[in-house]
């Protein structure tokens, strides 16, 4: 999952002492434990994948195998909506017009706009309380940070009446508005960063000349990319994860996000059983962003957790 | 712990200065960004303004009307929340959702904790660390069917476990008495690897001399684990712990993808009964006061974080 220099040799703690050449049992059961969890994390997505190429039909001959018998793509086909309606039926759709290649670039869009704009925005604010002096900063800042109090449910209710009122229901605008342009967190997160920058940075590039505006952009944000990795990581992975806000302001097909699209997906049961092999498949395509942001991200998503997982 | 690298500005923000006469000595006249900084603070001050602070406020006032969505709201004082009082399936909902708090955060953090401990004492493999983390970053709605379909009454993988072993089939999700165990199963699934990456995050800060010299004087892991990590890890885990309990206490979307609060009312956590008299009963008024209820609930908790924020960092940082 991550290449080949990330490697990292054991602690170098020993274990347990082992002077005679005794096997190291406990060691052995430690590594077996951490086996077992590795395990238990990654069957159940296996057997996703799993059913995902198995056809609808064999579902209740072919259970266990680790193998489907008969590997089909079909599913992947049928819910990108690659194939007819009639073929799709045919393979144990419900019938109902299903287009996972739209929700997955709706699920990009969504997951895009709020990472990118979120990240600016938090980032000029976080340096503004940081670095710029004004009248009532930390009275400004102290109220922002309050926000961290309020439970995202209150502010929905509220929220939604007042997307649904601005005419923006089933719209981008609509759906990334509450937070596109910041989190409290963010904003905290950020400008703690700004404040352990070196001010001689800054005072060199004032002899320079460089004012304000451009010693955000041309001085600043170049030694931030660190920081503002970590924090655009933590809210694209939020966002990727959004549920309840899209569903009720992106329920239609222009705006409908993949977790959406699963949820409306699954009510569509053709008989009474769920269309699992078509369920699986779409559950697939959530998950692979997330491991090609690991395969490339990996190192620094698991450390950002050290920074900013307390959230 | 949190933001150990990045907490400690080099120098004293210029509070002081600026808050006197803001004109200290011996430096040329004073630097007044006000200007730029309106620019820099703009969209993060509308994004609060409108969707933070407005419906804030406007929530508060919803609880005090009989707003449904379709009239103008009616103010009708605190009767939203004298029916509250009255109201079995709020007093259920609490219930329920203590019940599913006690069972996720005790098998979430017993078993983030062993694994944290594991990997500490083993390894610091990236990838490991990567692996365990996937559950957490896919969508809970993928995390609910993924777990629907596992566990299906008929052809699930772990029914057929079941039947293999010689023991019976069960409808998990269906059964009142199961349904509730075992979301808080699915959710401690989901939740554990990023559990114990915090906390594993914790025990980094912990000198590794202290393990040197207590294998050298020759305790055992058990002995290493109860006389060093616990004890030095203490402020972490309380933190990881609220914060835990903050986010269990809004379980929502599992519930929402898997039973739909049923069967019978047996899953019907406070999350998910705000969501069914706004948006499927249309009684906006009555959800924000039981959403005040959880606010005041949760700010609680936050207002504890905040606390132990503090602590941890004078503690280990």
């Amino acid at each position: 999952m991550t290449p080949a220099r990330t490697r990292t040799p054991a602690t170098g703690i020993p274990l347990s002492r082992n002077p005679s050449g005794r096997i190291p049992l406990g060691r052995i059961a430690a590594w077996a434990l951490l086996a077992v969890a590795a395990v238990a994390t990654i069957f159940p997505f296996y057997w996703m994948v799993r059913t995902a190429l198995t056809p609808a039909a064999d579902l209740y001959t072919d259970g266990v195998g680790l193998l489907p018998e008969n590997p089909t793509m079909i599913n992947f086909l049928r819910v990108l909506g690659l194939t007819s309606q009639q073929e799709a039926r045919a393979a144990g759709g419900s019938g109902a017009k299903v287009d996972f290649l739209r929700y997955l670039l709706n699920s990009f869009v969504y997951c895009g706009l709020i990472t990118v704009v979120q990240t600016m925005c938090c980032a000029m604010a976080g340096y503004a309380f940081a670095r710029l002096r004004f009248p009532g900063r930390d009275l400004v800042f102290g109220v922002l940070i309050a926000a961290l109090m309020v439970p995202p449910i209150f502010t929905l209710l509220p929220n939604f009446v007042l997307v649904k009122n601005l005419g923006w229901l089933n719209t981008f605008a609509g759906m990334v508005a509450p937070s596109v342009l910041m989190t409290p967190f963010a904003v905290f997160f950020l400008r703690q960063f700004f404040l352990s920058i070196p001010r001689e940075i800054e005072e060199a590039a004032t002899l320079d000349g460089v004012g304000g505006w451009g010693m955000f952009w041309r001085v600043v944000l170049p030694m931030s990319r660190g920081p503002l990795l970590t924090i655009g990581l933590t809210t694209a992975v939020w966002s990727w994860k959004d549920f309840l806000w899209p569903l009720l302001t992106g329920r239609q097909e222009e705006t409908r996000v993949l977790t959406v699209a699963l949820g409306i997906f699954q009510q569509q049961s053709p008989n009474t059983q769920p269309d699992w092999t078509g369920l699986m498949a779409g559950s697939t395509l959530t998950v692979l962003p997330v491991l090609v942001l690991l395969i490339f991200l990996g190192r620094r998503l698991v450390e950002s957790l050290n920074f900013t997982g307390i959230k | 712990m949190v933001a150990s690298k990045t907490a400690t500005p080099r120098h004293r923000d210029d509070r002081e200065v600026f808050a006197g006469t803001g004109e200290p000595v011996g430096r040329p006249r004073r630097r007044d960004d006000r200007k730029v900084a309106w620019l820099f603070l703009a969209p993060v001050l509308v994004g609060f303004a409108l969707f933070y602070a407005y419906p804030t406020v406007l929530g508060v006032y919803y609880s005090l009307t009989d707003y449904g969505m379709l009239a103008a709201p009616n103010l009708v004082g605190a009767e939203n929340y004298r029916d509250l009082v009255d109201d079995d399936k709020f007093w259920n909902a609490l219930e329920v959702t203590g019940y599913y708090v006690v069972l996720n955060i005790v098998s979430q953090t017993v078993l983030a904790l062993a694994l944290a401990t594991l990997m500490h004492r083993l390894t610091q493999s990236v990838a490991i660390r990567a692996m365990l983390l996937v559950p957490w970053l896919v969508p809970n709605v993928t995390v609910g069917l993924l777990w629907m379909w596992m566990l299906d009454a008929n052809i699930g993988f772990v029914n057929h476990v079941l039947r293999a072993v010689g023991l019976g089939t069960t409808g998990f999700l269906t059964s009142p008495t199961w349904a509730m165990p075992t979301v808080a199963g699915i959710n401690t699934w989901a939740y554990t690897g990023y559990t114990a990456l915090l906390l594993y995050a914790g025990m980094l800060q912990i000198p590794r001399y202290l393990y040197e010299s207590a294998s050298l004087d020759g305790a055992g892991e058990w002995r290493m684990f109860t006389r060093i990590t616990l004890p030095l890890l203490r402020p972490v885990l309380a933190l990881v712990l609220v914060v835990s309990l903050i986010g269990s206490f809004q379980i929502f979307d599992t519930i929402a993808v898997t039973t739909k609060g049923g069967p019978v009312g047996a899953t019907r956590v406070i999350y998910f009964y705000i969501y069914e008299q706004a948006f499927t009963n249309f009684r906006m008024g009555y959800a924000s006061a039981i959403a005040v209820v959880l606010a005041l609930l949760l700010g609680v908790l936050t207002a504890v974080q905040m606390r132990l924020l503090r602590a941890s960092r004078s503690d280990l940082a």
